[in-house]
């Protein structure tokens, strides 16, 4: 669906934003960008609707090149990709219908197609009752609903997404992040999702890029990329959002377990623990979710009986470092 | 109290208040009706904007700041060639008509230039993602979400043209300004002097208030 081919992109400075980047992005993932400020996260999306134009490189949407198309071809393609940003950028002079037809009027939409598709949009983000307010009236996370209601209002295939919840409380994300779940589930849209967090990616994202100074330094599925992080740079995200903390003191053996999806349900340490006559102290853990599978991630202090054993054990049930 | 406005000439004083307001009306009418196009193209070939151009923005921004720095009083002398060609006479509401407006339409554009830049980038960013032409952009997000500031722009001006008004006056324009020099200077009459004064100042207030009415009535923030 999108294809970036050695993508370089510079504003003049001293180094790229993006600094070749090979990309592939099928139809109907949710497909997460994570980076630190200054990355280049924004940059990549903004290529896909023809927003910036790449220095060198190509990008492929549905196999046209995006930098090859004259103003009206870009024009029809920024119908056919949504974008939603962390601002919200609504139109503070609009009402939040007025906001939402915004698209359908410059696609040159009948009045009749537009009094019927609005409504339907408000209702879909859930702000059925809101046609009538002015932005200023509303909510971040209603804010946030009217960005998507009107990025859906052309039925776009693609939808962009900068930093989407960024301004918004962890709850209001949550419902947020969910609404973007449901799209991707009923209409098969696919969503390219930029954040900071790692904790988003793990929330709604199949696939992730991490980027770094603009170079794409781990591309995976979020359960890789995650639980089996190769790049430092991802280690160092992933320790900001509280994993991978050193443990508390204790000197002894200490091993760290990853167990996947059902391996959660297991009761792999009462049972090893028998087994082996080895206690096991918990330093640190945590067992969380991905989008469709689950987690744990446990930091062991091993104490007493036969702790080699113990430690080949929990390798058969996870990864143990 | 009669006494004191022994001086004072209601009639005419009528007459001048009508001149000056045909001269603002006039004057003001024509400076957005130029100075608005103008404005917008020079937001637009502004540094990266749709008609990004150096040059000729570059060449706009210097014709607008030259206007801008010639003093009124001289801008209506150098144009009575052009005044004359224009109006058939250099005299009366008609004569100051073009002075006023060459003199009030670039600082107009200047000020809607900046409205516009004030206008959200992503809020620009997101019209532009739907596929806008340069011209939606323009219409139906540029314009709308700068009007409030568009709207204080033009009482700015509306005032700034009453002060220009009141000069015009010097040099045969009529109005109010006339008034106030021929008898309030000129003669000494102070009665027309204060009369003038407090109506131009009744004017201004009223253009004040009416601008920031609308202001107001038209934020949505
Ligand atoms: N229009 C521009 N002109 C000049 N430099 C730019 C421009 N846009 C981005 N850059 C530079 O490109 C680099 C990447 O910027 P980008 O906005 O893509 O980062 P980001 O990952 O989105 O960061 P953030 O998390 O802060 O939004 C930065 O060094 C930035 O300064
Ligand atoms: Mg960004």
């Amino acid at each position: 669906m999108i294809r970036l081919e050695g993508v370089h992109k510079a504003f003049g400075g001293t180094h790229a934003a993006l600094a070749g980047v090979d990309l592939e992005i099928a139809r109907g993932e949710v497909f997460g960008i994570i980076g630190r400020s200054g990355a280049g996260k924004s940059t990549l999306v903004r290529l896909l609707n023809g927003l910036e134009r790449p220095t060198s490189g190509r990008v492929l949407v549905d196999g046209t090149d995006v930098a090859a198309l004259d103003p009206a071809g870009l024009r029809a393609l920024r119908r056919r990709v949504g974008m939603i940003f962390q601002n919200f950028g609504l139109l503070s002079s609009r009402t939040v219908s007025g906001n939402v037809a915004l698209p359908l009027r410059i696609a040159g939409a009948s009045k009749a197609e537009i009094a019927a598709k609005v409504p339907a949009l408000l209702a879909r983000v859930g702000l059925a009752d809101h046609g009538g307010k002015y932005p200023a009236q509303l909510s971040g996370g209603q804010k946030q609903r009217v960005g998507i209601a009107r990025a859906l209002a052309t039925d776009p295939e693609i939808l962009l997404c900068d930093e989407a919840t960024s301004a918004l409380d962890p709850e209001t994300t949550r419902s947020i992040l969910a609404l973007i779940a449901d799209l991707n589930r009923e209409l098969g849209l696919t969503i390219v999702f930029i954040t900071h967090e790692m904790d988003v990616v793990r929330q709604v994202c199949d696939r992730v890029v991490v980027l770094h100074a603009g170079r794409a330094v781990e591309t995976g599925t979020v359960a890789d990329v995650f639980l089996r992080p190769q790049a430092s740079e991802t280690r160092a995200l992933i320790d900001e959002s509280g994993e991978h903390a050193e443990p508390i003191g204790f000197d002894g053996p200490i091993v760290r377990l990853t167990l996947h999806g059902g391996a959660v349900l297991d009761p792999v340490l009462t049972r090893i623990a028998r087994d082996t006559g080895t206690d096991f102290i918990i330093l640190d853990g945590r067992i969380g979710r991905l989008k469709d599978t689950s987690f744990g991630r446990l930091t062991l202090g091993l104490l007493g009986g036969d702790t080699a054993r113990a430690i080949a054990a929990l390798r058969e049930k996870g990864d143990v470092e | 109290m009669s006494n004191f406005f022994e001086n004072v000439d209601w009639a005419e004083i009528a007459q001048a208040c009508l001149d000056t307001l045909t001269m603002l009306g006039g004057s003001l009418a024509l400076t957005v009706l130029l100075g608005l196009p103008l404005g917008v193209v020079l937001f637009l070939t502004g540094a990266g904007q749709a008609w990004e151009n150096r040059w000729s923005h570059g060449a706009m921004a210097f014709g607008v700041n030259l206007l801008r720095s010639v003093p009124f009083i001289i801008l209506l002398i150098v144009m009575i060639p052009l005044t004359v060609l224009l109006m058939g006479t250099s005299l009366g509401v008609a004569g100051a008509i073009p002075p006023l407006v060459v003199g009030a339409a670039p600082f107009f554009a200047r000020l809607v230039e900046t409205a516009l830049r004030e206008v959200d980038r992503n809020t620009v960013e997101a019209v532009q993602a739907m596929g806008a032409t340069t011209r939606d952009l323009v219409f139906r997000a540029l314009l709308p979400e700068a009007l409030p500031g568009i709207i204080a722009a033009t009482t700015v001006t509306a005032i700034a043209l009453i002060s220009f008004t009141a000069m015009a006056g010097a040099v045969g324009a009529g109005g109010l300004g006339d008034l106030a020099i021929r008898f309030g200077y000129q003669r000494f009459q102070t009665d027309v002097m204060l009369v003038t004064v407090v109506l131009l100042l009744v004017l201004v207030q009223f253009l004040q208030a009416a601008g920031d009415r609308l202001v107001r009535h038209f934020t949505r923030k």
